[in-house]
């Protein structure tokens, strides 16, 4: 199970330089975090035994990517400002 | 257990006074069964043990996640105001040496992985220093790899401050990326420096014999960690090393 983990995880690391030599424009950028993404999910669930953790586990991991998620969209608002026109710069 | 004051005060209109049940709480008995040596006494068993042990190490690894996620976010802004400039300076960083590094850290997660099973198993003290052993070769290749890099950067000119020299269209936007490029790989080096301490003291408890199927937490929770620091590897990597695969001088 760990050596399949494994696998996909350096499938991921290829696929990722690979997709990055291809011109994609800005879908460059969203496919490498998919990848990235997925790799950081394999890794929680089976490596760091996430998956057979306690539901207390999964709450308190899950609140720090949660975390990460309410930076991001702040982040967001503050360079989607302008996109829409009459919203403040 | 059923409690001989409720038989006198029956149903929920005569419950006794609080007072009154200080009789019914008893001095509280040691049992004497016998429970494993490494059980500590404020838990009730080896599971409530481990399960307490994962949550700490979950809670610092949350406060981690949030230490990088500035960095993270600050990597965001400055990007996003100079897309160009970001990706003419990523253009200028060796991808091979990233991909054998990232290939490097996911190898030691493996055998990091494969330590806690040898652990969890009751492997012999041999074979769980093994793993623990090559998850510190890898780390310590890794943190090579870096050493190399470093150097190419400083001869290049390419550390941020005044000896900092750019060819390039963009030589202000480069400078913010190698600033950014510097702390977070720097921050990163340093969770592997402090990682491969952790993991040398888990080794010596290891070859001690300390570890069995009933008793794996330390390998466990340095487990957590090395992963952890493999995970915010796994997205510096990409968005450091691939992001001026498509600039053009």
């Amino acid at each position: 199970m760990y050596l399949k983990v494994f696998g996909a995880l350096i499938i991921g690391t290829i696929l990722t330089v690979v997709a990055a030599k291809v011109d994609m424009g800005p879908l460059n950028n969203v496919v490498m975090l998919i990848i990235a993404c997925t790799k950081a999910s394999l890794v929680i669930l089976f490596f760091m035994h996430v998956r057979w953790g306690t539901r207390l586990t999964w709450v308190v991991s899950a609140a720090g990517f949660f975390w990460l998620l309410l930076l991001f969209s702040v982040i967001g608002d503050y360079i989607s400002r302008g996109w829409v026109p009459g919203t403040l710069r | 257990m059923p409690n001989p004051h409720t038989e006198h005060f029956p149903g929920p209109f005569h419950d006794p006074p609080l007072v009154a049940n200080l009789d019914a709480i008893q001095p509280h008995e040691h049992v004497a069964l016998p429970h494993h040596p490494r059980l500590q006494h404020h838990f009730d068993d080896m599971a409530q043990q481990i399960e307490a042990s994962t949550l700490g190490m979950w809670v610092f690894l949350v406060t981690e996640i949030m230490f990088f996620g500035g960095l993270f976010a600050a990597y965001l802004v400055y990007r996003h105001a100079n897309p160009e400039g970001f990706a003419e300076a990523s253009h200028h960083l060796n991808v091979t040496w990233g991909t054998v590094n990232t290939i490097v850290l996911i190898v030691s997660s493996l055998t990091m992985a494969l330590a806690v099973r040898s652990a969890q198993i009751s492997a012999p003290a041999k074979t769980q220093v093994a793993w623990i052993g090559a998850t510190m070769l890898l780390g310590t290749t890794f943190l090579g790899v870096k050493a190399i890099e470093y150097t190419d950067k400083f001869t290049h000119h390419l550390v941020p401050g005044p000896n900092f020299r750019w060819e390039g269209k963009h030589p202000a936007p480069a400078e913010i990326f190698y600033s950014l490029y510097f702390c977070m790989t720097g921050l990163h080096a340093i969770h592997m420096i402090i990682g491969l301490g952790i993991m040398s003291v888990i080794g010596v408890m290891a070859w001690r014999r300390q570890f069995d199927e009933d008793y794996y937490t330390p390998v466990e929770i340095a487990g957590l960690y090395w992963h952890f620091v493999d995970i915010v590897w796994i997205f510096l990597f990409p968005l450091l090393y691939l992001i001026g695969g498509h600039f053009r001088e």
